[in-house]
């Protein structure tokens, strides 16, 4: 026997870095716009994607994959009701959704007659962010209700953002919580990140949002 | 945390490698974690045992390098490492920064056992 060393250099997740390529290839191939919409539980995430849903369905078609740990309906049976193809992917207790686990969910949806594809990802702020699932903007719903240090808690999942939605504004008399600090804590991870404040309650900051994707989705 | 996925990536990464290169067993992988990354070392190591078990891989020993992490102030140029909690330069308040390490995520190297005559 003799010993020798190898020189790799790859990135741990590069079998799944590879896998997001092709699912971003073949969104792109087909003129769909994806999203990876990630949050922690509880900040909106499936009343954002109803109201962006309203808003958007007399001019385009959206689909929905959602990530939930648990066999549970609840989520993808919304957005049923209002008339949008919804695949829900169970992860099996696992924390985070992957690039292969996204590819089995566009292949059960209709996506060639899609214009917006939007993965709910599991609700966690530390997981989500290690896997690229191959989509074009990475969104993140934060609220107002979750404090204003979370940036500077789990600053991973902000690196790696195109959109920052902060649902909940509503909220803002009633909880402590310091926009200034917030933002600059995200100018410090992300600076010039683009960024909604939105109630989904009362629908305040809806119209920039909806022009702005509205332009992104044009442009796929 | 995902430390187990993390782990059958590692192990699948070392695996290909060292059947590409003909060795009969890995001894030792060399990765490096930047202290940005949330994976903690011990349970790594924990799954690694059992996730690498009747693998070419098997009994091989986890290195693990972890650069700090250190980011730099677009303002006044001063390079500071962060702890714990994310914070705007130290020397000038600046919010204006780039990482400069930290964020590594890859392995560097493994070291493998091969038979002598597959050298020849």
């Amino acid at each position: 026997m003799t010993a020798s060393t190898i020189r790799v250099v790859e990135k741990i997740l590069s079998t799944n870095d590879r896998l997001a390529q092709l699912n971003k290839t073949e969104l792109s191939r087909l003129g769909v716009l994806g999203i990876n919409l990630m949050a922690s539980p509880g900040a909106g995430k499936t009343s954002f994607i109803l109201e962006t849903i309203k808003r958007l369905s007399g001019k385009y078609k959206i689909g929905v994959i959602e990530g939930d740990t648990a066999p549970v309906t609840i989520d993808a049976d919304k957005i049923s009701a209002v008339g949008m193809p919804a695949v829900q992917i169970n992860t099996g207790g696992d924390c985070h959704l992957d690039a292969s686990m996204v590819s089995d969910g566009l292949n059960q949806l209709p996506i060639a007659d899609l214009d917006l594809v939007i993965v709910e990802n599991v609700g966690n702020l530390i997981c989500p962010a290690a896997w690229d699932l191959g989509m074009h903007l990475n969104l993140l719903v934060a609220s107002v209700p979750e404090g204003d240090d979370k940036p500077y808690k789990y600053p991973n999942i902000y690196r790696g953002l195109q959109v920052l939605i902060i649902n909940k504004i509503d909220l803002t008399p009633y909880v402590q919580f310091d926009m200034d600090y917030f933002r600059k804590g995200v100018e410090l991870l992300n600076p010039g990140l683009v960024t909604f404040p939105v109630s989904c309650r009362t629908g305040e900051g809806f119209p920039s949002w909806i022009d702005w994707i509205t332009k992104n989705i044009s442009k796929s | 945390m995902h430390e187990l996925s993390v782990t059958e990536s590692i192990l699948e990464v070392a695996s290909t490698h060292a059947n590409k290169a003909n060795a009969k067993k890995v001894t030792r992988i060399n990765l490096v974690i930047g202290r940005l990354s949330s994976i903690v070392d011990d349970s790594v190591q924990f799954y690694w045992e059992m996730v690498s078990e009747g693998t070419i891989c098997a009994g091989s020993i986890l290195n693990f390098s972890r650069p700090p992490a250190v980011l730099h102030c677009n303002d006044c140029s001063f390079d500071y490492e962060i702890e714990q909690l994310l914070i705007p330069c130290p020397q000038c308040g600046s919010y204006k920064t780039t990482i400069k390490s930290g964020e590594e995520f890859f392995i560097d190297s493994i070291e493998v056992e091969k038979d002598t005559e597959s050298l020849l």
